[in-house]
């Protein structure tokens, strides 16, 4: 057994226990976290520091925002950072094995009633899942879900949170500071790899043409750009220009992650082009939900950085 | 914003919130958030990110007050929920947009689809569930 579905397997004999102790808020729900908490985020709702304005509102008093829920509960400051009691073991098993970096990826907390001035917040945590080791933009990792149930004073529920971060290895190769200039080019959009064998191909783009190669032995179509025939190895090829009509013959859409410069989400179509060969392209006018396999498309060229074009298809126009 | 006037597909109005490290912190500390990633330059760096960036409360707190501020002051928030993507570096602005995604006659319950990016990517993908309550019910 190696290290890591040690790890793996170690870290989910924790699912369905306790991720920690149990917690009691340090401080009862009060107006001057509350108006700390509205000045930070620009919350200017009266209901959760003025009185009147939460009496007018049918509340007791006033309440506290209900995305305030779990910083009740939050751990106290200390010099040095946290204790090792104070830590969840989960995730001190990957902070052991080298995944030190942690960031919060979701957070979905339901409100069963708004809390008042002077309410007490407790909450239990279960570990609920630890995922497979991914490939992230920060490094390799895994998902770790804890799942919260919040309680006031009197053991009445008042909501619950489900709380996912992903613990990985610090990629520190990957680690660039963005400009902190204005914001624009700085993340320009990717651009192909210009080999010997497929200039043809972003030359014919660039003046709006798709080419598709050609064997000048044995007549072969194909794509994507290669040096040589499949059909018969030969080395000689010729390019005929693809009249822009094809079918849809597959896609897929693209939600996350989501890459600078591409709009989400994305469908990425494959097209079966009349003359037979199949090419990878984006839609234009084509949300995910028009898409039908088989449906009619045309070629049509999209200038995605000044100077710099791509193929795309549109759905064909009928009796065009 | 009464209830009756919500129609489905319609616009929040953008909302621009400049992500300074003033505004990081301010936040990290109004959420009990003490993590040094997000005060902490060095320490950030230390984990192979490039700057101090937003902890997830102030995120879900920024999304709350977008909405909130749409809604009006009758509007109970019943759920949030949001995914985080791109992280928000000091000296980004990160731009939120939000539609309504489905109103509930019955239950007189919208749901609210709101998108911040930022000059990476979009930063946070979330949604609101608001409850209107009838006007003469507490």
């Amino acid at each position: 057994m190696n290290d890591v579905s040690d790890l793996y397997t170690r870290a989910r004999t924790w699912i369905g226990k306790e991720a920690g102790k149990p917690t009691m808020a340090r401080d009862v729900v009060n107006v001057p976290m509350i108006r700390r908490w509205c000045e930070a985020m620009g919350e200017e709702n009266p209901i959760y520091v003025d009185a009147e304005a939460a009496q007018a509102e049918g509340f007791p008093g006033p309440v506290s925002p209900p995305a305030m829920l779990e910083v009740w509960t939050m751990a106290r400051y200390r010099p040095g950072g946290r204790l090792p009691e104070e830590g969840i073991p989960v995730l001190n098993l990957f902070d052991e094995a080298g995944y030190t970096g942690v960031v919060a990826t979701n957070i979905e907390q339901e409100y069963d009633r708004y809390l008042v001035e002077g309410d007490r917040v407790s909450y239990t945590a279960i570990v609920d899942d630890v995922s497979e080791e991914k490939r992230t933009g920060l490094g390799i990792g895994h998902f770790i879900t804890i799942r919260y149930e919040f309680t006031d004073q009197n053991g009445g529920p008042v909501g619950r949170m489900l709380f996912r971060v992903l613990k990985f290895k610090p990629n520190l190769a990957q680690a660039k500071a963005p400009a902190t200039e204005s914001a624009g080019n700085e993340f320009p959009h990717p651009r192909p790899a210009i080999t010997h064998d497929n200039a043809h191909y972003w030359e014919g783009i660039a003046k709006r043409e798709l080419l598709i190669q050609k064997c000048s032995d044995c007549g072969h179509l194909r794509h994507p750009p290669g040096p040589g025939c499949p059909q018969c190895q030969s080395l000689e090829w010729e390019t005929v220009k693809a009249s822009g009509k094809g079918t849809l013959y597959s896609h897929v859409t693209m939600h996350h992650p989501r890459l600078p410069t591409f709009d989400y989400p994305l469908p990425v179509l494959l097209v079966e082009l009349e003359e037979g060969v199949r090419i990878v392209a984006n839609g234009i006018d084509l949300p995910a939900s028009d898409l039908t396999i088989g449906m009619p498309l045309e070629l049509d060229f999209v200038e995605v950085e000044p100077g710099y074009l791509l193929p795309g298809f549109r759905p064909a126009r009928t009796g065009g | 914003m009464q209830f009756e006037q919500i129609t489905e597909g319609a616009a929040l109005p953008e909302l621009e919130f400049p992500v300074t490290a003033s505004a990081i912190v301010a936040g990290a500390l109004a959420t009990n958030d003490y993590e040094n990633v997000h005060h902490d330059k060095a320490a950030a760096e230390a984990t192979g990110v490039p700057d101090i960036f937003m902890n997830i409360l102030t995120t879900n707190g920024l999304v709350q007050r977008y909405v909130g501020q749409w809604a009006g002051r009758s509007a109970r928030v019943r759920k949030i929920a949001i995914k985080l993507g791109a992280p928000n570096f000091v000296g980004d602005t990160m731009r939120i947009n939000g539609s309504v995604s489905h109103v509930d006659q019955a239950k007189r319950e919208v749901a609210v689809t709101v998108s911040g990016r930022n000059r990476i990517g979009e930063h946070v993908g979330a949604t609101v569930t608001l409850h209107f309550p009838e006007r003469n019910a507490a």
